[in-house]
């Protein structure tokens, strides 16, 4: 319920018609009191009560701030002031849900950008300085009237406001934007908590990529939970005290920057139950049917590129075709979501220049926006998202009187917004245009001159001649405000210094004006002016809309949304792959055969097979083999590889982060790669959790993801866990030694395995996912791979696992592997190595070449892995080079890059060699595939042909048509005037995870 | 070894590991350089590859006093052999010594330790450091390179803008007197980047426009402006160290190196030479292929940056960097293929090689890495080549040299020197080999 209170009179109360009305107020006056009870009445106006309700002709009645009446049949009461509205349009003022209005600015917490593993936040709160759960919008809300007068300016009335800063932000105040006290501003003020994949201002290390963002919200989800059902508090924790108590409240969770994060909200949200409100960046539309799958109401952005500037054809090789396409389709994202059935709502929060909002809007529904939906984007959805239609949103009676009064039709270019009216107060925006005098009227002088004044052109500003003779007619300076009006003109052809002065007033019918005047003698004189004839009807017809927009010669979307993107979601083939040398990694070894593929498996192996309804793929004279598997690999990862700032961080998932949008996916298709491990970094003893993914390119995230794989995890040993070439600043984080690397490990297994037997006892244990997963291992329900290099660690951790009780799964890099061949293999463990990567670090320095061979010989399943994008997708090149460094045979050497990798990743029950019923996962080769001058010619994962050489081939021109397409668009868009970014080369976008200023 | 002496522990342990594998390796981490040759050499039967394009079949090859001085397919008179040493080379493949230019071998040992890297001077106007003076001819990474059949290395510094002069070596020497084949080569400089870096470290790179471009491209423009002055002068009072360094350049005696990436940047590049009258070398140079036809009119040599690499920008054919060298080749530019490292050098013949799977033929590919890198150093009259009069600086290969599967390198000559193909890394992986029993 809101309460108006006794106005507190400020010097320069601007407001005729305040609004603030007889009702008990704590505030004290100096002063009489001055109760104005506001009533008005606006009439004869096109009304939008609601977004879809338009009423012609329509009175919208208020009173102390609040409407009381609006329709086509609303009796005026006695005393109001009545506003002829005729030919003007009522909409409710829009709601910005996105605002950090009256706000201060967040600062830097402290931090002198060394490593700062602990909270710089003082006092009773958690342990991590970017959660800010604990904050308070309304309590830190001052009212601004030059930031609120800027948001009315374009028609807003309420705004949602909240800190935007941090992993948790706290609750949001929904306010008005009218200039009063803030006790009278506040429509709800608890109305939402917010949440974001931004650590913001916050200098602890952890979280520092995205991935330990995720883990952390995951664990205080956890903890707040274990916090509110804990009888004896021993730790007061003012922030789980805040999560708690605002869950109930409207969710709102900033997942800008691309329509994954947003994928990646609602995922935690499916996880503890919560529904989000979820914030876009205008990306959507580039996967609209997952975004419409998470049911997520949204809140996006009318962030429209600009046009670069591809001027220089050589400069415009620095803009990818990306970027022309959203330059070209991010004005179709609202219709796209309106489209899918989503509801949304629309913000001006990302705009550089907020004056783009209403344009922007108004090209959104160009492009292919309903008004309709247009319209309850900034007015019933941010109402109902935050649950307080009972007071904006709309103008039903009982609500508050927030509305905006225009000259023209919203969403018409031509339209000025007014009036903004906010809790019944007015604000005005634009004059309305004065009244139309146009017209022929008959000028007289007291000195019984007479002529006739004629008024045409623009109804605003008219144009005016006096005719004095057939051929003097001179224009007629003329200037008029209410009902003041003045003239100047030159009666006498030629003659300089000659013109009559003329000041007057218009009577209320604005046909007759009179008034003095001083001719260019001094003397004064009386004129006279009178209406004979009223304008000229408007006989031009009306204007094609030349900047209309032909929906149908967009651009398509693309999956994903880049140059080598598909139009369609790739399908499964049935094919005869005919009269190959077919590799099988199998007993049969390497054979012509056919092989038949089928709805992604691989069907029949033999010779002379037919299939009646497969497709024939003649490989005579190629070389057919499973896809190759990189067993170490960081493609395709958003945000951040390591999250290395603390020793352990083992409840970190890349699976979380899965970046289906990569190019480099498709690079390494072109290498006959079908799947890769995506490995944490080796910043840290304890890594974070794998995500195995077959490369399927054109899907989202989670459906890269193997199904039914098991759980991997990453470890590292050396130089880089004890940041030994991180610079001179690194030497706070606990290990720097090899000695401390192996202490830190007893120290967590001996913590997980007390966790364990605690959980098992059923003792009300927090629930810590970061000892979840080091359980895991313990149980041997997750897997080993341990970045490593000299023989000493590698002999360190072995001892590690005896003691627990746990196998290491695979010693990845593993250089000095060779050393210690009998160990790795006496404990059944894999190694996958480099192929002859060596003298980078001190740790490489007896790094060989010869080392797959050696432990391959030993007899350990090794594999040749890539840790590299470039080289990804040349494994086939570094499995040959086992051939050249300690002579395996091709057989063995194919191995290291396909089924070997498929057993250490325990994938090869149904990948990794061509073998009836195994994934369809195929490489196609002009060449004996280890051989340099191999090329891939077709990849297919799980049946589907997801590189293609020829078809490789004709996408380049594709791309080249398609870019010169959006280049002439461009230079167009320039010459037309439009603003223009500069381009500038991009591997792929960034995301700032943190404030790096 | 000849380690300069420091007393630190990582040196100690250095030496201690080297002493501790000497004890079981048969060769030590860095075999002695071969004695100059004695007497006439003649490899037979062999597949010749004289990188001047040519494949000679059943052919021999004779050298005398590092030179040769017989080449001759399907011989009708075998040679004398009294005169000489007869090898018999049946089926197997002969070559030019491979080239590695713009490379820091042996001035970088280990990339992550400060104290082993001589590469990068400080300060932005180093015309006068040499590379030639801490080539480190011990190193244990040259060996690695050598046993796969590079022979010579452009050796230049990095830093800065004006990096410092580069050396010519070849890589089976006793100290850097004996390994220089050119003790002042040309001058590198690092061309300003029209882009500066800005993403978060872990993201693959987003760049922003460098304002400073044309201050820095103005600056670099004065301080070889003032070179040339100085040059021109004659005589001076004052001497300038680098602007000694750079009269070479002026004299058209040295070639002025430029590392460019983007073709804007390259277009600056040549018209800095052009305004300067010097003699270019693009290095890097990923964006060449989009103006072949400019570089062959202009005749710019370029020595390209790596085929193994991805793509500078996301719509870039993605076979991109495997398909420049071919572009090249047709429009008849001069280039080479570089790699721009000290350890990986020893792959570029396989870059070469994907070059070939690419667009080259073999021998052309081959010459990418021999023929083609001595004439931008100006030393095709010597080596590059395997013809009469020029230097028996030669590999002999099981296999076809440019491709891993097959590639073998069993003999190699530096001027008719038999030069020792063991290094650290095959000691130590006979050392463990016989320890587990396998071979």
């Amino acid at each position: 319920m809101l309460h108006f209170f006794r106005p507190l009179l400020v010097g320069l109360i601007l407001l005729v018609q305040t609004s603030l009305f007889s009702q008990e107020t704590t505030f004290h006056r100096n002063g009489p009191d001055d109760f104005r009870e506001g009533v008005h009445a606006f009439i004869h106006a096109t009304l939008f009560k609601t977004y879809n309700t338009k009423i012609e002709d329509a009175t919208l009645l208020i009173r102390d701030g609040k409407v009381v009446e609006a329709g086509a049949d609303v009796a005026i009461p006695k005393g109001a002031i009545v506003h002829d509205m005729k030919g003007k349009f009522i909409y409710p003022s829009f709601i910005d849900i996105y605002s950090s209005y009256g706000l201060p600015d967040p600062k830097k917490q402290g931090g002198n950008g060394g490593p700062q593993m602990e909270t710089n936040t003082k006092g009773a709160y958690g342990w991590n300085q970017a959660i800010h759960a604990d904050y308070s919008a309304i309590k830190n809300f001052i009212a601004d009237d030059k930031k609120a007068d800027e948001l009315r300016k374009l028609g807003f009335g309420t705004v949602l406001t909240h800190n935007k800063d941090g992993i948790a932000r706290g609750t949001g105040a929904a306010v008005t934007l009218a200039s009063d006290k803030e006790n009278n501003l506040v429509v709800k003020a608890d109305a939402s908590a917010h949440y974001s994949f931004n650590k913001g201002t916050s200098t602890q290390d952890y979280p520092e990529s995205l991935m330990g963002i995720i883990a952390l919200l995951r664990q205080t989800y956890y903890d707040a939970e274990w916090y509110k059902n804990l009888k004896d508090k021993k730790e007061y924790n003012l922030s789980l005290e805040a999560w708690n108590n605002t869950q109930s409240l409207p969710q709102i969770f900033d997942a800008s920057y691309d329509w994954q994060n947003i994928l990646r909200a609602d995922k935690i949200a499916r996880e503890f139950g919560v529904q989000y409100i979820i914030k876009g960046n205008g990306t959507e539309y580039q996967r609209i049917d997952e975004i419409k799958n998470t049911k997520a109401r949204l809140i996006t952005s009318l962030n429209f590129p600009k046009a670069y500037d591809v001027e220089d054809p050589y400069k415009a090789i620095w803009v990818s075709l990306e970027e022309m396409k959203h330059w070209e389709l991010a004005p179709t994202n609202p219709a796209a979501l309106a489209k899918a059935g989503i509801e949304f709502a629309l913000t001006p929060a990302d705009l550089e220049k907020k004056d783009d909002f209403l344009p922007n809007l108004r090209k959104a529904v160009k492009y292919g926006l309903d008004s309709v939906t247009a319209l309850k984007s900034i007015t019933q959805n941010p109402a109902e998202f935050l649950n307080i239609t009972d007071k904006v949103g709309s103008l039903e009676p009982g609500k508050l009187a927030n509305f905006i009064i225009t000259s023209k039709p919203l969403f018409d270019e031509k339209c000025d917004i007014n009036e903004n009216w906010i809790q019944g107060k007015r604000y005005e925006i634009k004059a309305f245009a004065p009244k139309d005098i146009r017209g022929t009227y008959s000028l007289t002088f007291s000195n019984s001159s007479a002529y006739t004044l004629k008024l045409t052109g623009d109804d605003a500003a008219p144009k005016a001649i006096v005719i004095i003779t057939d051929s003097v007619k001179p224009e007629v300076k003329l200037t008029y405000k209410g009902n003041d009006i003045t003239l100047s003109f030159n009666p006498e052809k030629k003659k300089e210094l000659n013109k009559i002065f003329l000041t007057g007033t218009i009577d209320s019918t604005f046909k007759n004006w009179r008034g003095k005047g001083q001719l260019a003698n001094g003397d004064w004189i009386s004129w006279s002016a009178t209406q004979t004839k009223g304008p000229d009807a408007d006989t031009s017809k009306p204007k094609k809309d030349s900047t209309a927009v032909n929906l149908s010669k967009l651009g398509k979307v693309l999956y994903p949304f880049n140059a080598y993107g598909n139009e369609e979601t790739p399908k499964p083939e049935n094919l005869l792959i005919k009269n190959g040398m077919v590799w099988t990694n199998e007993a049969d070894g390497n054979l012509v055969e056919d092989v038949v593929i089928r709805s992604g498996k691989i069907t029949l192996i033999g010779k002379n097979l037919s299939c009646a309804d497969c497709k024939v793929l003649d490989a005579t004279g190629k070389y057919v083999t499973s896809g190759i598997i990189d067993e170490h690999s960081h493609i395709a990862i958003s945000y951040g590889v390591n999250e290395g700032s603390e020793a352990s961080s083992a409840e970190v998932r890349i699976g979380d982060v899965v970046n289906a949008t990569d190019i480099d996916i498709y690079r390494q298709l072109s290498g006959g790669v079908v799947a890769s491990q995506l490995l944490h970094g080796s910043a840290n003893p304890i890594g974070g959790q794998s995500g195995l993914v077959k490369l399927r390119w054109g899907f989202a995230p989670e459906k890269m993801k193997i199904e039914g794989a098991d759980g991997f995890i990453k470890f590292a040993l050396g130089e880089n866990v004890k940041q030994s070439n991180w610079g001179d600043r690194a030497v706070v984080r606990y290990p720097q030694t090899r000695m401390g690397v192996e202490q830190t490990y007893y120290n967590y297994f001996t913590k997980a395995r007390e966790y364990g037997k605690a959980r098992a006892a059923k003792t009300p244990v927090r629930r810590d996912l970061e000892l979840d997963a080091l359980l895991e291992i313990l149980k041997g329900k997750r897997f080993i791979t341990c970045h490593s290099y000299v023989q000493s660690e590698i002999n360190m951790l072995m001892h590690v696992s005896d003691t627990f009780g746990f196998k290491i799964n695979t010693f990845t890099h593993i250089l000095e592997g060779y050393k210690v061949a009998d160990k790795i293999k006496a404990h059944g463990i894999y190694a996958s190595t480099f192929a002859d990567w060596w003298a980078y670090k001190y740790e490489v320095i007896d790094a060989i070449p010869y080392n797959a061979a050696i432990l391959t010989k030993v007899g350990v399943t090794t594999a040749v892995n890539s840790d590299d994008a470039e080289m990804g997708r040349r494994l086939n090149q570094e499995a040959a080079k086992s051939i050249k460094y300690g002579g395996l045979s091709e057989i063995e050497a194919w191995k290291l890059c396909t089924l070997n990798p498929a057993k250490m990743l325990h994938l090869d029950s149904h990948m990794g060699s061509i073998k009836t019923g195994k994934d369809a996962d195929i490489a196609i080769w002009s060449d004996n595939p280890l051989s340099i001058y191999a090329r891939v010619e077709q990849t297919f994962v799980d049946g589907m042909r997801l590189y293609d050489s020829e078809r490789d081939a004709q996408k380049h021109d594709e791309i080249r048509k398609e870019r010169a397409r959006l280049i002439q668009k461009m230079l167009d868009d320039k010459s037309a005037g439009a603003s223009i970014q500069q381009p500038t080369p991009k591997g792929k976008n960034g995301m700032t995870i943190g404030d790096e200023n | 070894m000849k380690y300069i002496v420091t007393y630190s522990k990582a040196l100690a342990f250095i030496i201690l590991l080297s002493l501790s594998i000497s004890v079981f390796a048969q060769a030590p981490d860095v075999p002695s350089p071969a004695p100059p040759q004695e007497g006439r050499i003649y490899l037979t039967n062999a597949t010749i590859h004289t990188g001047t394009g040519k494949v000679l079949q059943n052919a021999t090859i004779g050298f005398d006093n590092g030179k040769i001085f017989y080449l001759e397919e399907n011989p009708v008179t075998k040679p004398d052999t009294n005169s000489g040493r007869i090898i018999d080379c049946t089926g197997k493949h002969i070559y030019p010594g491979i080239i590695s230019t713009n490379t820091i071998i042996g001035l970088s040992e280990i990339e992550a330790v400060r104290a082993a890297n001589d590469n990068a001077e400080v300060g932005q106007f180093n015309p006068n450091v040499k590379a030639i003076v801490s080539y480190n001819t011990d190193s244990r990474v040259t060996p690695t390179l050598r046993s796969n059949g590079v022979l010579y290395a452009q050796v230049a510094p990095q830093g800065g803008y004006v990096s410092g002069t580069s050396a010519v070596v070849q890589l089976d020497a006793w100290n850097w007197e004996d390994a220089a084949v050119k003790n002042e080569d040309g001058v590198f400089i690092n061309w300003p980047s029209m882009f500066k870096v800005k993403s978060w470290w872990a993201e693959p790179q987003e760049f922003e426009i460098n304002k400073d471009y044309d201050k820095e491209l103005d600056g670099l423009k004065a301080y070889f402006k003032d070179a040339k002055s100085y040059f021109e002068a004659g005589a001076h009072e004052k001497t300038n160290l680098g602007f000694e360094a750079m009269k070479g350049l002026f004299d058209k005696s040295k070639n002025l190196y430029v590392k460019v990436y983007y073709v804007k940047e390259i277009q600056n590049a040549i018209a800095f030479a052009e305004e300067l009258g010097v003699n270019i070398v693009l290095v890097g140079a990923k964006d060449s292929y989009m103006i072949a036809d400019v570089l062959a009119q202009k005749k710019i040599p370029v020595i390209l940056s790596k085929c193994h690499d991805l793509p500078t920008y996301e719509d870039e054919d993605i076979q991109q960097p495997y398909k420049t060298p071919a572009i090249l080749q047709k429009a008849g530019v001069l280039y080479c293929i570089s790699i721009g490292a000290f350890w990986q050098e020893r792959n570029l013949m396989f870059e070469a090689g994907t070059a070939s799977a690419y667009g080259l033929s073999k021998e052309e590919a081959l010459q990418a890495i021999t023929r083609n890198p001595a004439k931008i150093l100006n030393l095709d009259k010597q080596i590059g080549t395997l013809e009469r009069g020029k230097d028996a600086s030669l590999i002999v290969s099981t296999g076809d040299v440019l491709d891993m599967k097959t590639s073998n390198i069993e003999q190699a000559y530096i001027s008719g020197r038999k030069i020792d193909l063991g290094n650290k890394q095959k000691a130590l992986s006979e050392k463990f080999m016989k320890k587990y029993g396998v071979n």
